[in-house]
């Protein structure tokens, strides 16, 4: 643990890199001063093997002197940037900086392009190609990897298209959705149900609710014990966005359709989470893809709105 | 007496103690006229009318020949390429080092010689600085002169010069990466960003530095060709060669002294060999690895041999096979015809004849597939699977293009999302694409297929592999 908490290392590398270039003027001080013989065949009398002889080549002085450059050079570096040890350099540069530095100045570039977007409600913006041309790569680069390409989403992951909402598709909605994420929080609900069987009962019940195939029996059995869900869901199955409660009635099934998925869900409950986007995009970002995804699931208003 | 027949030769240099380091030698090349200066001029003005001239030209709306980095762009006259086409790159360079090994193998260091940039600016600075400060000698007597206002004014023009043109050069090299027309708008109001500050004034420096004052030096020490070029000489390579049988032994001698009569070769020890070689040596002393094969001294003996009436060519573009066995002009020239030269002629022509194929014959949109990775396949409605990609379509033309989209491989496999796209002039666009085949139609598992992107007009057409995968 010392290794990371003394200054030993530190002090090591700094005195290594000091002594190694110090060493090399050394070097080159003394092959400046260093004189040797040529002989009139321009070789320096040096034989090795019997015949192999050193050839007299001398270097251009001026390459000497670029090796002095690079050494003032790196002197001067290694006080103006960390290099010496736990130094950190007179001019503080890190690249943590440099690459916050790089963000500010990519987001003032653009900033004049932000305020013509922000200067719109999205329900106008989605209409905009230029600002969907920049909505599209946002969410490719920021939504995609969960929601998918096409916005479609997969098991656990929301389709973003089918106008089915967990907690409200409105514009403001959304911004608040990718602003601070969601935490979606299913309990188990087992003990409250009854037993096994009236779980499974509750099941066909809810599968009832949206048309699906089911055992009418156990669905009216079921009935009952769906009060326990009704709480969250609400009595009519139609869930709550508030509360962030899907409507079991749509038949959109989230995390999976079918009499064993939903006893699997009952049993087990579940907690599906979106991660918020504040620290990673802008209010102007946000703003632009609030739009975009509002206009994947309102195609008709917005070529309504699109229309001048 | 009788004489010894071993002589003893005492040195007339006695061993000396040189440094480690040698300090430059100020050289002042002559000037030279004659067959290969003519050459080297011709090969100076086609080089720089391409390269002052190329960025000036306009095809269509846009600069003809345009390098845009930030873009990612390469605009080569009619052609757009993408940094997915670098394998022309690669080809043009495979070319070009092809190139150099044959002309290598067949007259040395012809490239060095002529065509160099090292070369060519070092030429033009030395007619700067001939047109100024006046030829050889009157250069050396300037510079051993004190200080003066004469002086002064003329080493002060010559470096005015130079460094106009190197700035001349450097704006020209930043105009094949920024449009020249707006870079030279930017150079009235001195207005260039940042990088255009430092690559013109970088590339400036490099040419300033390097035609007026490093010039010889780096050849001899900086320039990796010059080294490994040697390596692809033999004895049949044409390099510039002394006539030492000829010439030997050398010597002054009166104009009017019939040869015959003296106990000399045809070498009238006029230097003038040495004193217009750019890097400095005395070819006399035989092939030396600085020799860049300009072909000065052979320029400049033919004159000294005219004025003396003798044949010319006692330094000549010659081989070492011609050269020991007292060739005939016919003779040296049927070896250039050997083996080494001919694969490398036949690999050389094979080479640009290929590239010059596949650049006529390209597509001019590229395709790339990536499957969702967090959704390998999901069931939808209409008991359908579904398996999503995202497809990069780069569009190579200069017009906006209808693209559209199929995919193949699979029993009832069809594509869900919209299946022409546009895309605009050399622009390239992620599209996602969503294909779906009937649930229970396929095994489980990773199936092979392939999507085909073509415009709609049916003039290009482009394949690509990818897979579809059915869940367990």
């Amino acid at each position: 643990m010392s290794d990371f908490t003394g200054n030993f290392w530190s002090v090591y590398v700094a005195v290594l890199t000091l002594v190694s270039i110090f060493a090399c003027l050394l070097l080159l001080w003394i092959t400046a001063r260093k004189k040797i013989t040529a002989s009139v065949d321009n070789t320096t009398g040096h034989v090795w093997d019997e015949d192999l002889r050193e050839m007299n080549n001398p270097m251009p002085r001026w390459w000497m002197w670029l090796f002095v450059l690079t050494i003032i050079f790196a002197l001067g570096y290694l006080v103006a940037y960390p290099g010496l040890g736990s130094y950190k350099g007179e001019l503080g540069w890190t690249t943590h900086g440099e690459y916050t530095d790089e963000v500010e100045k990519a987001n003032k570039e653009l900033a004049p392009l932000y305020a013509q977007f922000t200067a719109k409600p999205a329900e106008v913006l989605a209409g905009d190609p230029a600002a969907m041309a920049v909505g599209e790569r946002l969410f490719m680069n920021n939504c995609a990897q969960c929601h998918g390409s096409d916005a479609r989403g997969s098991k656990s992951f929301p389709n973003l298209t089918d106008g089915d909402w967990l907690h409200g598709g409105a514009p403001a909605k959304l911004v608040e959705t990718i602003t601070l994420g969601r935490q979606g929080n299913m309990p188990p609900m087992a003990a409250a149900v009854g037993t096994p069987d009236d779980v499974k009962n509750v099941a066909h019940y809810v599968l009832s609710l949206s048309g699906s195939p089911h055992d009418s029996l156990r669905s009216q059995l079921g009935k009952a014990k769906f009060t326990a869900c009704a709480a969250c869901h609400g009595m009519d199955g139609k869930g709550n966005q508030a509360l962030g409660a899907p409507n079991l009635t749509d038949d959109i099934w989230l995390h999976g359709w079918g009499e064993q998925a939903i006893v699997s869900m009952v049993n087990n409950g579940k907690v599906n989470a979106m991660p918020g986007q504040a620290g990673k995009l802008t209010e102007a970002q946000i703003h632009v893809l609030s739009a975009y995804v509002w206009g994947m699931s309102n195609k008709t208003a917005t070529l309504a709105n699109a229309r001048p | 007496m009788q004489e010894s027949p071993v002589r003893k030769i005492i040195p007339i240099v006695p061993e000396e103690e040189v440094s480690l380091y040698e300090a430059q030698k100020k050289l002042y090349p002559r000037s030279v006229t004659g067959l290969f200066a003519r050459w080297r001029w011709f090969f100076v003005f086609l080089t720089q009318l391409v390269f002052y001239g190329l960025p000036w030209l306009e095809w269509g709306q846009r600069q003809a020949v345009l390098f845009d980095l930030g873009a990612r762009r390469f605009y080569l006259f009619g052609v757009v390429l993408y940094p997915q086409d670098f394998i022309y790159l690669t080809g043009l360079l495979v070319i070009s080092a092809l190139s150099l090994f044959l002309f290598t193998a067949v007259a040395g260091r012809l490239w060095c010689g002529f065509t160099c940039p090292q070369t060519v600016y070092t030429e033009i600075f030395l007619w700067i600085e001939r047109k100024v400060e006046g030829d050889r000698s009157a250069r050396m007597r300037l510079d051993a002169e004190p200080a003066s206002a004469r002086k002064l004014l003329k080493k002060g023009t010559k470096h005015f010069l130079w460094i106009a043109l190197s700035l001349w050069t450097g704006f020209t090299f930043v105009g094949y990466f920024t449009p020249i027309q707006t870079l030279w708008a930017e150079a009235f109001t001195l207005s260039f960003g940042p990088w255009e500050w430092f690559w013109v004034n970088f590339y400036a420096l490099a040419t300033y530095g390097n035609a007026g004052f490093l010039r010889e030096q780096v050849c001899k020490y900086m320039c990796p060709y010059a080294r490994f070029q040697s390596a692809m000489f033999d004895r049949d390579t044409l390099i510039v060669s002394y006539d030492a049988a000829r010439g030997e032994p050398r010597g002054a001698r009166s104009r009017k002294a019939d040869l015959s009569t003296l106990a000399l070769g045809a070498c009238v020890d006029c230097t003038l060999c040495v004193q217009v070689c750019p890097t400095g040596i005395d070819i006399r002393e035989g092939l030396q690895y600085e020799c860049i094969g300009c072909a000065a001294c052979v320029d400049v003996c033919d004159t000294v041999m005219d004025k003396m009436n003798y044949p010319r060519g006692l330094i000549r573009f010659s081989t070492q096979n011609a050269m020991a066995g007292q060739w005939s002009k016919a003779q040296l020239w049927r070896r250039v015809r050997r083996p080494r030269v001919l694969v490398y002629s036949a690999i050389l022509v094979a080479l640009c004849v290929g590239l010059l194929w596949s650049l006529l014959e390209r597509t001019p949109l590229k395709v790339d597939v990536v499957r969702d990775r967090a959704a390998l396949s999901r069931i939808v409605a209409g008991g359908k699977l579904e398996n999503v990609y995202r497809l990069q379509i780069m569009n190579a033309t200069e017009q906006p293009q209808r693209y559209r989209i199929t995919a193949s491989g699979l029993e009832g496999l069809a594509l869900a999302s919209e299946s022409e796209v546009d895309i605009g002039p050399a622009e390239s666009r992620w599209v996602p694409v969503r294909l779906q085949i009937g649930y229970g139609s396929a095994a489980p598992g990773s199936h092979a297929i392939e999507f085909n992107v073509g415009d709609v007009a049916g003039e290009s057409h482009v394949s690509e592999k990818s897979i579809f995968l059915v869940p367990r």
